[in-house]
């Protein structure tokens, strides 16, 4: 029973992570309709400028932890600009494939500066265990979880009340009406790559705390499509949830199939059978708004 | 009806025709007498090449129909090739000639990518994207993990193929194997193309809704282009299998179905001759900027460390470059510029 019962808390602590990296993407989706296939690489960007500026420079980690926060402002902006405002119109898998494309250039980057070996942060929290229901638990792994839920609290409010936040919900319901009710949509998307960029940036330091960072961190961001999928793409709540609920069945059935098939390294896979099914019975996930066509 | 400059078709059939003038069929008859000569004169390594390039074809202008042709997305096309590959060399390994198990390896990755294919009546653009990504990183895992029959981890080391006693051991020989499968998919493509099934892709992919309401059966074309599209997948995975003669799952990761994709982006999404000319360029601009690096070598002495990681980056940015300023691709060019010597003197 305590085994299962780890495998949940583990999961919640990676679940909490994909959550935070699924409100990145959602945000894009919701403004801007764009699938972000680079939300890894933008995790690895904020792990590695961060690392840059706490190892290499020798900055206090709180100060170049909202350096990072600045820095991935400006990233955000600039992919707008450059990359993601000529596609507008373009078809699907245009959008796709240019994010496929910025995530190999920007994970060329970072191997180019930083090499492919992990690098490891400088303890920034206390590594004595709290306990929780009888389990140690790593202080790191609690700060993640308080601060995904912050996030999305910050994130929800953000939406629901400010007028920059309901500008954006405006934009992605209609651009054409958001535009003629003078809502700058060029401002909206810039906007909305910043947020999540400054999102996926505190993910990727947190999980730097965690396990050390490699260029490999990328495939974080395939990890977010089940997640988003069960929440459904453009739910900020379904994303929250979305990533808790994969991160604890990826753990589980990981647990399980280890136990009683013999089955290794069920993990990187688990979260993608779990994408098929929904996909199945229910695409648009749990909050999502069912697309309508009409001719 | 008025077509090319100084073309005058009077029937549909005859506007439909791959060919319209002689000197079009004498060019493409030139550029094979050259292509088939050609190996006598190159390095073995250079056609080693040629048969990469064979092989992508395949891939490429397969991966066009479903994706440039009929709007389907997939992302799991590299996978599809590795079930072609697998398949196909379970089947030699057990004694099976090489034709039939290639035959069998295609038919497989034809019923698992038909498969796949099933959830495209429901799911569309980016959802239908995610299911095959899925896809591919669950066939890629099956790869790893199902050692008993793919050998896991380690791969599977195979034989030349070997055709009514005849071996085909050198890049030599290989190269008009390759060639002969390479154009007789690029002829199946086109001429799908060509016939009712082709129309109704295109329809598909231009608006589903419309299509629907003229009486295309949604369902059963898109599963058709699944099918016909991934069989010609695994038929590159089988050749790709007994070229290289060892396989193993990291061969046919997600990069390798971002490769293809990137191929038929750069090359024109559904234009056959476009998938031709992306499937030449990505091949050869691995080489390319080896030969860059090399030249480069002489002043920056540690660029070989950096190499690796400046040829995905470079990669990445010409995928990106094409999306952003070329979103029609190679094939675009190639019209610009034959119309170009066509009008030569007059411009317009």
């Amino acid at each position: 029973m305590e085994y299962y019962l780890h495998l949940v808390l583990n999961g919640l602590v990676i679940g909490s992570i994909y959550s935070l990296v699924a409100l990145g993407f959602v945000i894009i989706y919701k403004a801007t309709k764009v699938v972000n296939f680079a939300q890894g690489e933008l995790v690895m960007f904020g792990a590695y400028i961060c690392f840059a500026l706490t190892v290499q420079m020798g900055l206090p980690f709180l100060v170049s932890f909202f350096m990072t926060l600045i820095f991935s402002v400006i990233l955000g902006l600039c992919l707008e600009r450059v990359i993601l405002r000529p596609m507008i119109g373009e078809p699907i898998i245009s959008v796709i494939m240019v994010t496929i494309g910025l995530s190999t250039v920007l994970k060329a980057a970072i191997q180019l500066f930083w090499g492919t070996q992990v690098r490891v942060y400088p303890q920034v929290l206390p590594s004595e265990p709290i306990w929780i229901l009888g389990l140690p638990v790593a202080p790191v792994y609690i700060a993640a979880f308080c601060l995904s839920v912050v996030l999305f609290v910050i994130f929800s409010l953000f939406f629901k009340y400010s007028t920059m936040g309901i500008a954006m919900r405006a934009t992605a319901f209609d651009q054409q009406a958001a535009q003629s009710m003078g809502i700058g949509v060029k401002n909206i998307f810039a906007m909305s790559w910043c947020i999540a960029a400054v999102v996926s940036s505190i993910g990727g330091i947190i999980l730097g705390n965690i396990n050390g960072i490699t260029p490999q961190l990328g495939h974080l961001g395939l990890k977010v499509f089940p997640a988003v999928i069960l929440g459904g793409l453009d739910s900020l709540l379904g994303a929250a949830l979305g990533g808790l609920i994969i991160g604890v069945l990826e753990n589980l059935s990981d647990g399980l199939a280890q136990q009683f098939f013999g089955l290794a390294g069920f993990r990187e896979v688990a979260a993608y059978f779990i994408l098929v099914i929904i996909l199945m019975i229910k695409p648009y996930g749990l909050f999502g708004t069912p697309e309508i066509e009409r001719v | 009806m008025q077509g090319k400059c100084g073309l005058f078709f009077t029937t549909y059939a005859k506007e439909c025709q791959v060919f319209h003038t002689d000197f079009q069929k004498s060019t493409v008859a030139l550029f094979f007498l050259v292509l088939l000569a050609a190996p006598f004169f190159l390095s073995s390594y250079q056609v080693s090449l040629l048969n990469l390039i064979n092989i992508a074809v395949i891939g490429a202008v397969s991966l066009n129909l479903l994706t440039g042709s009929c709007g389907q997305i997939s992302l799991g096309h590299g996978a599809f090739i590795g079930v072609g590959a697998y398949a196909t060399g379970i089947c030699t390994l057990n004694g099976w000639p090489f034709l039939p198990a290639l035959l069998f390896g295609g038919a497989t990755t034809a019923l698992v990518g038909m498969i796949f294919g099933i959830p495209s009546l429901r799911l569309k653009g980016i959802y239908l994207a995610i299911a095959t990504l899925a896809a591919q990183l669950i066939l890629v895992y099956i790869f790893m993990h199902w050692t008993s029959v793919t050998g896991g981890a380690i791969g599977m080391g195979l034989d030349p193929p070997v055709i009514l006693g005849y071996s085909f051991d050198t890049d030599l020989k290989m190269f008009y194997l390759t060639l002969f499968f390479a154009v007789s998919a690029v002829l199946i493509v086109k001429n799908i193309l060509r016939t009712k099934s082709g129309r109704a892709f295109v329809a598909i992919r231009d608006f589903h809704l419309s299509a629907e309401s003229v009486g295309i059966n949604l369902f059963r074309y898109k599963l058709q282009a699944f099918g016909v599209s991934s069989f010609l997948a695994g038929i590159a995975g089988g050749l790709w299998a007994h070229y290289t003669m060892y396989i193993n799952p990291e061969q046919f990761e997600i990069g390798l179905s971002i490769q293809y994709l990137a191929m038929i982006i750069i090359g024109g999404l559904g234009s056959v001759i476009g998938s031709v000319f992306g499937a030449v360029f990505l091949t050869l601009l691995p080489e390319a900027l080896g030969i860059v690096a090399n030249l480069l070598s002489g002043f920056f002495p540690d660029i070989s460390t950096y190499f690796l990681a400046m040829r995905d980056g470079i990669f990445g940015l010409i995928l990106v470059f094409f999306l952003i300023f070329e979103p029609d691709g190679l094939a675009r060019r190639w019209q610009l510029a034959k119309s170009y010597f066509k009008l030569h003197p007059f411009a317009h």
